[in-house]
């Protein structure tokens, strides 16, 4: 998102301060003095992840310590699940399970860790998805599994949600 | 309080032991394994029949079985802990009914009746003014059961899940600690008396998946069979797929889960954060409540062993004499 504040010392604190309190995670902060010198403001741009439901929050927050927002960027890929897959997984084309995810067009496999201890015996993956909202994950998993049942393949859920 | 215990095998013998090396008020009038059986008003030499027993003999004499220890014992309570049949909880549903029918008490580690017949027993219970309890169905020496039923009455339970099986936790603490494959550490645990011969009722799941439908109908209002749960063993686990755990400081267990308000009963293998509570090692069980009132609640002890398992049958008879039996 991109933010408007007040150029005075502190004002940069201030304006990541209620991120950390809605339990955001701040990956980048873009700081660029190109602004006409005739305002008394500093853009900043701060690339973060959220929990799902607390932008509003945040908002207000932003609001409270004077600060604008001037945009919001997309959203990305925030909910991340890590399941284990044991089967026959080349045999079942492990491209066409890696697709059916992918094409949902809102998950996407973004890691895979595969281990094939002899050509007979069934191999191990470790498989990374991610999305955009729980309701992403869950449909996800779904199709996962279903995948595997089609497949005969066993899949390791996590005990927590994404 | 004078009891018959009928199943002389593990957890009857730990029962003896129990009331033979503490001073629990507790005489055995009746008791059958089975092949045999005693009866003795006056109460029975408990060391007498362990020894007996040890020696590869029955406990008691041929002509005394398990219907007449029911039928005709005078007993206040009914010790019912022979092993468990889940396909139709017999010949201990049976015992079971003909003891509630005489107005005793019945206290049972058997898990068959409990998951097939439960309302229709605590309905009898009832009609006949006894009590039925089973804290050793589920988990052994964890008080579970009566954790739930006493000490979180009032609370909703949005969540309940953990390790309800010993043999497979074993397994897989082995795989993930020295890479075993999966059919080395099943015969490890089968050397150490953890796995039965066929072990087909623990690792396919089929042991948690009893205990969970014991806890969905007798504490979580639920009306559920075996059938009903979604169930994955851990037969085809690999040595590589608790490495791949093991990368992301995670490991795998086998998982009971019962989300009631869904109706999820579930058992599978899943990937657990090693700091997790419920990872814990070798054959204990651990269980996680998710309550609103008190919160999360873990529980972890041992789910099975012969003592441990007399220490939840003792439980309930101690149980039931402080609030019912008179005059024992």
């Amino acid at each position: 998102m991109k933010l408007e504040m007040r150029d005075q010392p502190g004002q940069l604190v201030a304006a990541l301060q209620p991120i950390s309190a809605v339990g955001g995670n701040i990956i980048a902060v873009i700081h660029q003095r190109e602004t006409p010198a005739a305002t008394e403001t500093l853009d900043v741009q701060i690339v973060l992840e959220l929990p799902e439901g607390r932008l509003e929050k945040l908002l207000e927050l932003l609001r409270e310590q004077g600060v604008n927002v001037v945009r919001i960027g997309e959203e990305r890929l925030l909910y991340e699940c890590t399941m284990i897959m044991i089967g026959h997984l080349m045999h079942t084309d492990l491209s066409d399970t890696v697709d059916r995810i992918d094409t949902t067009g809102s998950a996407e496999v973004t890691e895979l860790s595969l281990v094939m201890p002899a050509i007979s015996s069934p191999s191990s993956a470790r498989i990374t998805i991610r999305s955009t909202t729980r309701d992403e994950m869950k449909r996800a998993i779904r199709i996962l599994r279903s995948v595997a049942e089609q497949k005969h393949l066993l899949i390791i859920e996590p005990l927590e949600d994404a | 309080m004078r009891i018959a215990i009928l199943g002389f095998g593990s957890v009857g013998r730990g029962i003896a032991r129990a009331i033979l090396a503490k001073n629990l008020d507790i005489t055995v009038t009746g008791l059958a394994d089975s092949r045999s059986g005693i009866i003795d008003p006056a109460g029975i030499d408990l060391a007498a029949a362990l020894a007996k027993k040890e020696n590869g003999g029955p406990c008691g004499g041929p002509d005394v079985g398990p219907a007449d220890v029911v039928a005709k014992a005078d007993y206040d309570v009914l010790v019912e802990v022979t092993p468990t049949n889940v396909d139709d909880g017999e010949p201990a549903l049976g015992h079971i009914r003909g003891a509630l029918g005489r107005h005793k008490h019945v206290v049972t580690s058997n898990k068959g009746p409990i998951a097939l017949a439960y309302p229709e027993l605590r309905d009898l219970a009832a009609a006949n003014g006894v009590f039925l309890k089973y804290e050793a169905t589920v988990c052994g020496a964890i008080p579970l059961i009566h954790a739930m039923q006493e000490g979180l009455a009032g609370n909703t339970i949005s969540r309940l899940y953990g390790v309800f099986n010993g043999t497979c936790n074993y397994i897989l603490t082995r795989m993930a600690e020295d890479s075993l494959t999966y059919e080395q550490a099943l015969a490890e645990a089968r050397e150490l008396g953890y796995a039965e011969a066929d072990p087909t009722y623990d690792v396919e799941g089929i042991d948690a998946g009893v205990k969970l439908v014991i806890l969905a109908n007798t504490i979580l209002d639920m009306r559920t069979a075996l059938d009903d749960v979604e169930r994955t063993g851990i037969t085809l686990l690999t040595p590589e797929a608790l490495r791949l755990a093991e990368d992301q400081d995670c490991t795998i267990r086998l998982i009971g889960e019962i989300v009631p308000e869904a109706g999820v009963l579930r058992v599978s293998p899943r990937l657990v954060a090693k700091a997790h509570p419920l990872v814990v090692e070798g054959t204990l069980n651990a269980v996680t409540v998710e309550t609103d009132l008190a919160g999360d609640l873990t529980f972890i002890g041992k789910g099975a062993g012969s003592v441990e398992t007399a220490s939840a049958v003792i439980g309930d008879l101690l149980y039931i004499r402080d609030r019912h039996v008179q005059g024992s």
